[in-house]
């Protein structure tokens, strides 16, 4: 009889928290790791601390205060970890930079830098603009629309530059940019507005194979478009790790939102065919899968893949030390190869520990779509931290021989900035579906007296 | 939709998982292959910049880094490279190492197991790790002297010296001419190390790079008489035994015969032993070679040392003695012709050998290994290579050698005061090339401290003025009094 006796305790146990002050907690260990790699750098390389410090470790402090204030005031329930999370990446992401422009005389940090606080005021709009992350399923094919023109984009003459053999930037008046990383931000939300409307079709099934209800042929329409895209992609922009993003994006995305594991079997065979196809099909391809199976064998074409390899073995378990190691043989040991920089100068410890942050976001992305109360932001929220999971290991995977090495910049530590603007944007809209998945909701019983409301205690 | 968002939770786990996974076998357990592996310019280039362990010889140091003001930090620098390149060695941060850089590389570059906690500290205290030092068994004085009788012959002299202390193997002094100066080969200047290895490694007539006292073999003439002897006395002879003298022996199964240097009798037709070995009497030890047969002579030049390698501190080549052999070819091997080839180290071990009681010792370079912070790590530890002669045939064997000196061939060598053994030895090579000049000898003869081999193989005197006592002796002389006079 005990549980008829206390039955509003069983049914409201979660209790809404805000959490603004962990947040803040977290992001003060946060500013201590990036500007202390900051002053690591010039402590292990030229045995001072950079003169630059406060200026830099001022702009750092600031940048990480603005976005704390703005969420809380905009996103009070917002998760507490992801904000943190991401500025110890940055501020990581900003010190290996710099530690790398000292030795090649580049500047690219500064550059970062900049990039860095423009994608903090875009984080804040968009924090500001979308206050309700629902409103925007109403630009569903508008998004859809946009995330396909800016693929394209770098396909326009003129516009598109081929650097490095893929032709996914564009270039205007001195500025480059690379449009498919907002392209990624636009079809997530386009996909989610999309299966919210279709998953009951797309859930029905149709012929039992092999112990799995596969989906009705004519529901094979959307994932044969978003395949035939992918290989678009693959095919014109020689871009082998966006065409694998998308294409998982939407298969993940399928899933969620019909419950059907079947999907992610169309989806892997789809992929499988695919990826053989243009192993077939594209030298650059074949080259890719040569470099990841035998990169020894052919030293002068796969020389940065080995060079990845010598520079984690350098770092061994506990690293050189930040500014003591070689990371800048490497080419691009700046931005795709960033992860094993960071791995011989930190370590196997160290690049653990960032891998082991990559996966605290992610585990913070699903679970706000867990507790998100509505299909379109469940589906955003997933689509946007498996995206950002599946970039994170194709990168990663790359650099360290695990898979084939395809150009993706990693997330937040990489120099680039529309990829640093873009996931500045992802973490915004993971912070407003958080935001609003663990916001007590309204009370909606009946006020017990008005009389008592009224009544004004004076001291 | 809770369901499918669990499931990608335990995937995106599995990635991640695979990448710390993929990453630990890497950083961990291939590190060590990938570290070692020759086009690893990270490694090569932090080897370079680490504060290298000092080479000493005698207290000073030979070969040690310093300061170099640009990004390497340490520029490896030989104090004494006509002296002690043959034993040191290069260390290039671009063709790597040779020499006792070589050979005590780990301690050298700190990375030995035996430096395992001076690099932990090193570590907490976050400096760079530094190499133990090495110093190495050769007397300053014996070393000088050796290279000063090289350079006192006449015009561009190719030769060696090895001097052993015969009771313990210890190399007190090893020189090797013409030699190179590892300074070009180590400097940071690119351009300037590359053009002194292209002009070092290709086509060098004058074979600069490589230490005659080791790497080099060369018929040892008369000096092998030495190991006939000892074969002879272990087998039923003695000092005073007659053996046939004369001025020809006729080779069996040839129509070639054996003749003396200078066409000489040795002293009649029946001489003893002692006066055979005394007069270097070729057609006597071709009879006695004759007469022991090819195996026993084989047998006793093995526990010599031929035909193994005992010494890996430098690199170093096998001496030969033939193991199938006619008639003619063992009489000619007797008197260290025919395809009997020793390096001057070999020699000095044979040598050696005879002072120390018939007990031939492993030769060794290397004294001493110390720490960074001078704590002895490890010291040489002398060792019997084998018994080669019992030490009555050892003694017996020592009073013929200093027959040789007070009345033979070797008077050159000879000392006020103190009893010298020796032999000499010319090898004749081609009609066009000089014979080889050879010097063997110990002193004192009653307490050996010092066995010496010196190995003329060519410089500017005329041909029939060429023995080895003549060009050979002054040189063991000044290097035996050098040691015993210390």
């Amino acid at each position: 009889m005990s549980s008829l006796s206390a039955p509003s305790r069983l049914v409201s146990a979660f209790v809404p928290r805000k959490r603004r002050g962990a947040e803040l907690f977290l992001l003060v260990l946060a500013l201590i790791i990036g500007v202390g790699a900051y002053a690591l750098v010039g402590l292990g390389r030229d045995g001072v601390i950079p003169t630059d410090i406060f200026e830099y470790g001022g702009g750092l402090v600031v940048l990480a205060i603005v976005c704390h204030v703005v969420v809380r005031l905009v996103a009070p329930y917002a998760d507490p970890v992801i904000l943190p999370a991401v500025v110890a990446l940055n501020g990581l992401g900003l010190a290996m930079i710099r530690r790398l422009d000292l030795a090649s005389n580049t500047s690219f940090a500064s550059q970062q830098l900049v990039w860095g606080a423009l994608s903090i005021a875009v984080f804040v709009a968009t924090l500001l603009v979308v206050r309700d992350h629902r409103r925007l399923q109403a630009y569903t094919y508008t998004m859809g629309f946009v995330g396909v023109v800016l693929l394209m984009l770098p396909l326009v003459p003129g516009l598109g530059v081929n650097i490095n053999g893929a032709r996914i930037w564009i270039r205007l008046g001195g500025l480059s940019f690379q449009p498919g990383e907002i392209a990624k931000l636009c079809l997530a939300i386009f996909f989610a507005g999309y299966l919210v409307l279709k998953r009951d079709a797309l859930a029905l099934a149709g012929k039992r194979f092999l112990g799995i209800d596969l989906p009705r042929g004519r529901d094979l329409g959307p994932i044969l478009a978003m395949w035939l895209i992918s290989l678009g992609v693959l095919v014109f922009q020689r871009d082998l790790g966006s065409s694998l993003l998308f294409f998982g994006l939407f298969v993940v995305l399928l899933y969620v939102a019909t419950e059907r594991p079947s999907w992610l079997f169309v989806g892997g065979a789809l992929f499988a065919g695919g990826a053989y196809f243009g192993y077939l099909a594209f030298g650059h391809v074949q080259a890719r899968v040569d470099g990841w199976l035998h990169p020894f064998e052919n030293r002068d074409s796969f020389g940065q893949i080995i060079d990845g390899q010598y520079s984690l073995a350098f770092g061994g378990i506990l690293g050189r030390g930040l500014g003591e190691g070689s990371p800048y043989l490497t080419p691009f040991a700046y931005s795709d190869f960033i992860g094993t920089s960071l791995g011989e100068e930190l370590g196997l410890t160290g690049l653990m520990a960032i891998i082991v942050v990559y996966g605290l976001i992610v585990e913070r992305g699903l679970r706000t779509s867990l507790v998100c109360r509505d299909s379109f932001g469940k589906l955003l929220a997933v689509g946007l931290s498996v995206a950002f999971a599946l970039q994170v290991f194709v990168v990663l995977g790359g650099v360290t021989k695990l898979i084939p090495l395809t150009g993706l910049t990693t997330p937040f530590l990489s120099y680039g900035g529309s990829s640093l603007i873009a996931n500045w944007i992802m973490v915004a809209l993971l912070l407003r579906v958080s935001d609003h998945a663990r916001r007590p909701p309204p009370d909606l019983t009946p006020t017990a007296s008005d009389d008592e409301t009224a009544v004004v205690k004076m001291r | 939709m809770n369901k499918p968002i669990r499931t990608l939770a335990v995937g995106c786990f599995a990635l991640f998982a695979m990448l710390l996974i993929n990453l630990n076998y890497i950083q961990v357990f291939q590190a060590g292959d990938l570290n070692d592996d020759g086009a690893n310019k990270r490694v090569r280039d932090s080897e370079c910049s680490r504060e290298r362990g000092a080479i000493l010889a005698g207290g000073e140091p030979v070969a040690r880094s310093v300061a170099s003001g640009d990004s390497l930090k340490f520029v490896r620098r030989y104090s004494q490279p006509e002296l002690y390149t043959p034993i040191t060695g290069y260390f290039s941060c671009i063709y790597g190492t040779s020499g006792v850089e070589s050979s005590e590389n780990a301690v050298l570059s700190g990375s030995d197991e035996r430096l395992f906690v001076n690099r932990v500290i090193d570590m907490v205290g976050n400096k760079q790790p530094k190499g133990g030092s090495v110093l190495l068994t050769i007397d300053a004085n014996a070393q000088q002297a050796a290279l000063d009788g090289l350079n006192s012959l006449p015009g561009d002299t190719r030769g060696a010296v090895v001097a052993l202390n015969p009771s313990t193997g210890a190399i007190l002094a090893m020189v090797s001419k013409p030699t190179y100066d590892p300074n070009f080969l180590s400097t940071h200047d690119t351009s300037v190390a590359e053009r002194n290895w292209e002009r070092l490694t290709t086509d060098d007539p004058m074979k600069k790079m490589t230490n005659r006292a080791t790497q080099e073999i060369y018929p040892p003439g008369s000096t092998f008489k030495l190991v006939v002897a000892a074969a002879a006395l272990s087998n039923g002879y003695n000092p005073d035994s007659t053996v046939k003298g004369g001025t020809t022996l006729d080779l069996p199964q040839s129509s070639d015969t054996l003749t003396n240097e200078g066409g000489s009798d040795c002293g009649g037709n029946e001489i003893t032993l002692t006066q055979a070995l005394a007069v270097s009497c070729n057609v006597s030890f071709g009879d006695l070679g004759l007469k022991l047969g090819a195996q026993t002579l084989l047998d006793q030049a093995e526990k010599f040392g031929f035909n193994e390698d005992y010494f890996d501190q430098l690199s170093s080549a096998e001496s030969t003695f033939p193991s199938e052999m006619d008639e003619p070819q063992t009489a000619l091997s007797s008197i260290g012709q025919f395809e009997v080839a020793a390096s001057p180290l070999q020699m000095a071990m044979v040598t050696a050998g005879i002072a120390h009681d018939g007990a031939v010792m492993r030769p060794y370079v290397v004294q001493e290994v110390r720490s960074p912070g001078l704590d002895v790590l490890d010291e040489a530890d002398p060792e019997v290579l084998h018994q080669a002669i019992s030490g009555s045939v050892a003694d017996d064997l020592t009073q013929m050698m200093v027959e040789v000196v007070e009345t033979g061939t070797a008077d050159e060598v000879q000392m006020p005061g103190i009893s010298v053994a020796g032999k000499t030895g010319t090898a004749n090579t081609t009609e066009e090339k000089s014979p080889y000049a050879w010097m063997v000898s110990f002193a004192p003869a009653d307490n050996p401290q010092v066995a010496v081999a010196v190995f003329i193989e060519q410089t500017d005197i005329a041909r029939p003025d060429i023995s080895g006592g003549g060009l050979a002796g002054p040189i063991a002389k000044s290097v035996m009094q050098a040691v015993i006079n210390r």
